[in-house]
């Protein structure tokens, strides 16, 4: 399928599958961080199947897009998204977390498509500043974007370098905040309280879109351009934790909850009956 | 920072005195940087102190200023790595190691990006200023990371050696030096290969192995043993990762005691290291590690904490001697 003319119903047809691989993965792997992955899913697909000038072919051409995962601890759906886009076979899917694999517990560069090692937060956003600011030297004409998880940006090094993105004027970086207020020990409000985020952002001299994070054409137009000339761009993404399972959605728990055999059954159930509500409204 | 009578040895040995090896350190960059366009300095407030300023003035497009943000300035300098750029992420040591350590390790490590950090006043370059100023763990903490080559260069020479080496390098590499000026101890036709010790001096009765700007005061501590008759070894050991384990042997086999010497805690640093290497050789020897020891340091400007613990010429020929009669 040519993802650039796919719509929105075979997008979200190909999300339902991704979560499904994803849930599939955790379970195999026995790790695996659950509701976070499923939150940011959606975003992902619109970012490798829409927006990013980014393949296998091209994952060597200093002209492609950058896309660095700060909340690198959702990397199962990131495996699960770049082995849909062919930049490695889904089977090796199976040695997430096992001895000796190199789909470890956070991205690493030894795995195709990923541009750096993350995990630890707070790191994603300078790093793709210096990307940014590397490809304004270079008058290069790609983009580079991170995402971040709303509890993360409690780690001070993200506003350091959200000064430096305004002042260095990156309209070439685009921020998302994966916005699902929960972290792992709870509602983030209440382990420490960020908001209101846009208006931080819009302080900090960032152009800032609010968007459903699940829904497509939102996503779409928010990350097909920048924002604004001379100014980086912040997506705040209102997102669902463990979006797609009935039993996952907006539960803390499933920050890192692995899925028992019935429970991962009654979730693909759920999914495939969410593949059956999209492909019945399609006829 | 010198005695009469180290100075009296200084002349002996007709050493010259050269710059600072921060100033070397940048005017080696701007060299590169004129040439190459890919290069870029980034600095955290720190260009003054970097000495960076004529090179801001000269190719202003090629220095980033990140703001007193170590964080950021990793970071950046990682993700200008990770997109062809040779950057150099330029900032006091102390800040630099400590504060943005997770940033050097992950960002710039493990992620394997050629990025240079440089760590400048480092040690107790910055003397009086205090505890909070000083790096006496980042030679420690970086041992322990993986993949990232350690330079500390004794003088102007082994300053631009590093410098040069690290503007080609593929891997990560921090440097680390101070500001007082240094003596020139090696000849230009010598030859400089990361990784590999200089022996500045040779001799078998006591192996003096230091590194960075304690390396002239065992040169002119092996210079006061002679005057009673010994010989003493002096290997200036300027990259500390990847460690020169081949010359520790040899002086472990040939020298009759080890005094090692280091701007740096007795923790974790050059002397651990050569302790190390030589333990697991089964190669035991009378030997001494001299640095700063675990204790609130001594407040004084960098000539006095050297003195005060002994990294001077009176103090390492004292302890030398005093190693050799434990024989």
């Amino acid at each position: 399928m040519d993802e650039a003319t796919m719509t929105d119903r075979e997008l979200q047809l190909k999300a339902v599958r991704l979560r499904k691989k994803t849930l599939e993965a955790i379970f195999e792997a026995g790790a695996g961080h659950t509701g976070g992955g499923l939150s940011c899913l959606d975003i992902l697909n619109v970012l490798y199947n829409r927006v990013l000038n980014v393949s296998p072919q091209t994952f060597i051409s200093p002209m492609r897009d950058r896309y660095v995962q700060s909340k690198g601890h959702s990397v199962e759906v990131l495996y699960a998204v770049l082995a849909d886009r062919g930049f490695f076979p889904e089977a090796e899917l199976k040695t997430i977390c096992h001895y000796k694999s190199h789909f470890v517990g956070h991205p690493t560069r030894h795995i195709p498509g990923i541009e750096m090692n993350t995990g630890a937060l707070g790191h994603g956003l300078p790093i793709c500043i210096g990307m940014a600011l590397a490809g304004k030297m270079d008058n290069a004409p790609y983009r580079v974007f991170t995402l971040l998880g709303d509890g993360e940006l409690a780690e001070g090094s993200n506003w350091e370098a959200a000064l430096a993105a305004a002042h260095y004027k990156l309209d070439n970086l685009t921020a998302i905040i994966d916005h699902n207020t929960l972290q792992i020990t709870g509602h983030t409000r209440e382990v420490m309280s960020n908001e209101p985020l846009d208006e931080k952002w819009r302080a900090f001299g960032w152009a800032v879109k609010t968007v459903d994070g699940h829904d497509y054409p939102q996503l779409t137009d928010a990350l097909s351009k920048p924002a604004e000339q001379g100014k980086p761009t912040c997506v705040i993404a209102n997102t669902i934790k463990g979006r797609g399972v009935s039993f996952m959605e907006n539960v803390a728990k499933w920050h890192h909850g692995v899925p028992s055999e019935a429970e991962l059954k009654q979730a693909l159930a759920e999914l495939d009956a969410a593949v059956a509500k999209l492909t019945g409204a399609s006829k | 920072m010198f005695s009469a009578d180290a100075k009296a040895m200084v002349g002996k040995f007709g050493l010259k005195m050269g710059r600072a090896n921060l100033d070397e350190f940048a005017a080696t960059l701007e060299e590169l940087a004129k040439a190459n366009p890919n290069i870029v300095a980034v600095t955290s407030d720190s260009r003054g102190s970097g000495k960076l300023a004529p090179f801001g003035k000269t190719l202003p497009k090629q220095l980033i200023e990140v703001g007193i943000a170590e964080q950021n300035l990793v970071g950046i300098t990682a993700g200008l790595a990770a997109c062809g750029k040779k950057s150099f992420g330029v900032s006091p040591a102390c800040f630099l190691t400590a504060r943005a350590l997770e940033q050097i390790k992950n960002d710039v490590c493990y992620s394997d990006v050629p990025a240079v950090l440089i760590g400048i006043s480092a040690g107790v370059s910055y003397g009086a200023l205090g505890t909070t100023h000083h790096s006496l763990h980042d030679l420690a903490v970086l041992r322990a990371i993986n993949n990232i080559t350690i330079i500390v260069p004794a003088d102007n020479f082994e300053t631009r050696q590093a410098i040069l080496y690290a503007a080609k390098a593929t891997k990560p590499v921090f440097v680390r030096f101070g500001k007082a000026p240094m003596y020139e101890l090696h000849k230009p036709e010598t030859r400089f290969e990361t990784g590999k010790t200089i022996t500045t001096r040779d001799g078998d009765d006591v192996a003096f192995i230091a590194a960075g700007e304690t390396v002239v005061h065992a040169l002119l501590a092996a210079g006061k043993l002679a005057e009673s008759g010994l010989s003493c070894r002096v290997l200036s050991m300027h990259t500390i990762k990847p460690f020169d384990t081949g010359a520790i042997l040899k002086a472990g086999r040939e020298c009759r005691a080890i005094v090692t010497v280091e701007e740096h805690s007795v923790s974790g640093g050059l002397g651990e290291a050569c302790a190390s290497v030589l333990l697991q050789a089964g190669t035991c020897k009378p030997f001494q590690i001299v640095g700063i020891p675990d204790e609130e340091t001594v407040t004084g400007a960098q000539a006095d904490i050297f003195r005060h613990y002994g990294i001077s010429m009176e103090g390492l020929s004292e302890t030398a001697t005093n190693l050799l009669k434990s024989l």
